[in-house]
């Protein structure tokens, strides 16, 4: 989380349930920059972590300390267990997937899979064997003589996930390893590496600016802003529950309506905002009179066409405004519109009810939501709010 | 330039270099070599003499040893110093490669009689030795094999430090990452991965410094004593002290070959060496 309990009671914790990486107020400086300000994070055998965040945020920063190849300049990691910082990358045993690639361009495929168990001095008969199992796993079966240079991007990066886990690490970290690789083939390799994650049972770190890889392969993801974990959990409860508007504005899309609160209503809360009053829920530790921004995602917002009231539950949240702008992303439909006090507000609706309703810019349309799908969420005094990436932009 | 000319077009651009270098090279090594041939009369009996007189195969083995002692200087001092440049940061290599150019504007003429001064028995050198109390005599820095190395190594230093350094910088340093995080220790790492990928410089840089080396004249002619003389200097005293054209021809065709051989085992060692190099 992003305020760090004191060192003591983490220690404490993680005696007894400790996972297979355990990293503990971890700090990254440079001269005056400070690149990783206090990362804590506890990684369970087996489970597939993601760092998204913007570049800059210190997740590759975060990823190098654990690898071994920056030095951090407080902090503590450990792995199985027993403390890594004073132990050079070598002496790790840590299993890393480079962004591109780093395969050694003066070896053979099967020489640079080989590698990591010549190092180990494994007997060549098992190289041999084993060499061969990890081109199978990654589908590259008869590719050993081959030069890095004569395979193509997706092939390379497949020979650099065979290297990288052919020593059977007991933790794969790995840096935006997609990046560099088109839409298609980035998709491909995602399931590909959701397959390798599932059949190996590998404790993986993964690093990504890339919101829907994260939610494609991730079993928690920590999302990182200014060198910190914003927020870390689960997929849908980051989606759904995020906690700041950094969260809210960079893992998918949100609509933001600033405001003030005027009551509680257990769960829920009840917003001033210059677009009208709001209701919406409780997100974080709000009290009345407290600033706060509340967030909605553009598929939760419905477009209630004339006097009829939108199928399901009657929306508490009603509003109007005019479309701006109609956009044709095929699945679905994204209107822009404008409210009465000019904010605008993105909604997106399904292809086929947008095609039954059939508006238009210039149209007058009545928008509505569900308190439960809209988040009221804690300004903090000071921070940075507005980096998220914001809807209409 | 946009457009592109006609085939026939690119043999005019070439034709003056061409031309200069037909009448005033081409023309005048041809006409040296034929003279090892027809002079003082046609037969291979200057070939006979190198052969023969011991003192010629001496003198040539002289001069591949110095240039090999040479080129392995200039590979020892230059290596680190390509490496520091190629990877040390932006104000470093700007440092570097200042420090490593400003001697190559200077005349060689000039460097080697500075070698001269500073090397000699009271020059700088023993002086700060003796100074420090590290020799109780001067050494003998100069006039013999060690003035020659010395003063080549400085002066064929940039042939060896270019090249080297081409090649580092384009070397990914995520490969030594990678092998660091898969297990190799710093020197392994080293062996196996770093050397290995800047080795085309190493080639191409040693080739370089070995080749000219070979018919270097001034340096040992001024730096060298009277056992060191090398194969550049035996040409230049055959036609000066004796005018024995001839002679001088067949020494000029002897370095001339051996050059053509080196290059060309360099060549096939490196083309075979480096598949990955190829695109």
């Amino acid at each position: 989380m992003s305020r760090s309990p004191s060192p003591g009671s983490t220690r404490n914790r993680g005696a007894m349930a400790e996972g297979i990486l355990e990293i503990e107020g971890l700090r990254k400086q440079y001269g005056p920059v400070v690149a990783v300000d206090g990362v804590d994070l506890s990684l369970k055998t087996g489970e597939f972590v993601t760092f998204l965040g913007p570049s800059g945020s210190g997740k590759t920063t975060t990823l190098q300390i654990i690898a071994g190849l920056q030095s951090a300049s407080a902090g503590h990691i450990r792995l199985n267990g027993q403390a890594i910082d004073p132990l050079p990358p070598h002496q790790r045993n840590i299993g890393v997937v480079f962004q591109h690639y780093a395969l050694f361009p003066h070896m053979s495929i099967a020489r640079n899979i080989a590698f990591p168990l010549e190092m180990r001095r494994v007997p060549a008969a098992e190289i041999r064997r084993r060499v061969e199992e990890a081109l199978a796993l990654v589908g590259l079966e008869g590719y050993g003589q081959r030069h890095p240079r004569q395979l193509s991007g997706g092939q390379q990066q497949r020979v650099a996930l065979a290297r990288a886990l052919v020593f059977r690490p007991p933790l794969l970290l790995m840096d935006e390893p997609l990046g560099a690789l088109d839409k298609q083939l980035r998709e491909q390799m995602q399931l590909e590496i959701s397959r390798l994650h599932r059949e190996l049972g590998a404790s993986i770190v993964y690093v990504t600016h890339d919101q829907e890889e994260a939610l494609v392969m991730s079993d928690r993801i920590a999302v990182f802003n200014h060198g910190r974990i914003e927020q870390i959990g689960a997929s849908e409860e980051l989606y759904e529950r995020p906690r700041s508007r950094f969260v809210a504005g960079f893992l998918g899309e949100s609509n933001f309506f600033e405001g003030r609160v005027e009551a509680l209503q257990g769960e829920l809360c009840r917003i001033a905002s210059p677009a009208g009053p709001l209701l919406a829920r409780r997100n974080g530790d709000l009290a009345v009179g407290d600033p706060t921004v509340v967030a909605v995602r553009p598929e939760r917002l419905c477009l209630l066409d004339g006097s009829a009231a939108g199928g399901g539950g009657e929306p508490e949240n009603r509003l109007e405004g005019r479309v701006q702008e109609v956009v044709y992303l095929g699945l679905s439909r994204k209107y822009l519109l404008r409210l009465a006090d000019g904010q605008e507000v993105v909604v997106r609706q399904q292809a086929q009810d947008a095609e039954r309703s059939g508006l238009g810019p210039g149209d007058l349309v009545r928008l509505g939501w569900r308190a439960a799908n809209a988040n009221a969420l804690e300004v903090a005094a000071g921070s940075d709010e507005a980096d998220g990436k914001e809807t209409g932009q | 330039m946009q457009g592109s000319l006609k085939p026939g077009g690119y043999g005019l651009l070439v034709l003056p270099a061409c031309a200069l270098l037909l009448v005033f090279f081409a023309y005048p090594v041809f006409w040296l070599l034929l003279r090892s041939i027809s002079e003082p009369h046609w037969g291979f009996a200057n070939f006979q003499v190198l052969y023969e007189r011991s003192i010629y195969l001496k003198v040539l083995l002289n001069t591949v040893v110095i240039s090999l002692l040479v080129t392995l200087c200039c590979a020892v001092i230059g290596y680190p110093l390509a490496y520091t440049m190629a990877h040390g940061g932006p104000r470093v290599r700007r440092l570097l490669t200042f420090v490593v150019l400003v001697p190559f504007w200077t005349s060689i003429l000039v460097r080697t009689f500075a070698w001269m001064v500073i090397l000699q028995r009271q020059g700088l050198i023993n002086d700060l030795l003796l100074w420090l109390g590290l020799t109780e005599r001067p050494l003998a820095l100069v006039y013999n094999r060690t003035g020659v190395l010395i003063g080549m190594t400085q002066i064929l230093l940039p042939f060896m430090i270019f090249p080297l350094y081409s090649v580092m910088l384009r070397i990914d340093r995520s490969c030594s990452w990678a092998a660091a995080t898969l297990g190799a220790p710093p020197l392994r790492n080293f062996l196996r991965i770093y050397l290995p990928l800047s080795l085309p410089g190493l080639m191409t840089g040693g080739t370089l410094v070995f080749i000219v080396s070979l018919g270097y004249f001034i340096t040992p002619a001024l730096l060298g004593g009277q056992r060191d003389i090398m194969i550049a200097q035996l040409i230049e005293q055959q036609i000066s002290n004796f005018g024995n054209w001839g002679l001088a021809g067949a020494l000029s065709l002897v370095l001339l070959a051996g050059t053509a051989l080196c290059l060309a085992l360099v060549r096939r060692f490196v083309g075979g060496q480096a598949p990955w190099g190829r695109r």
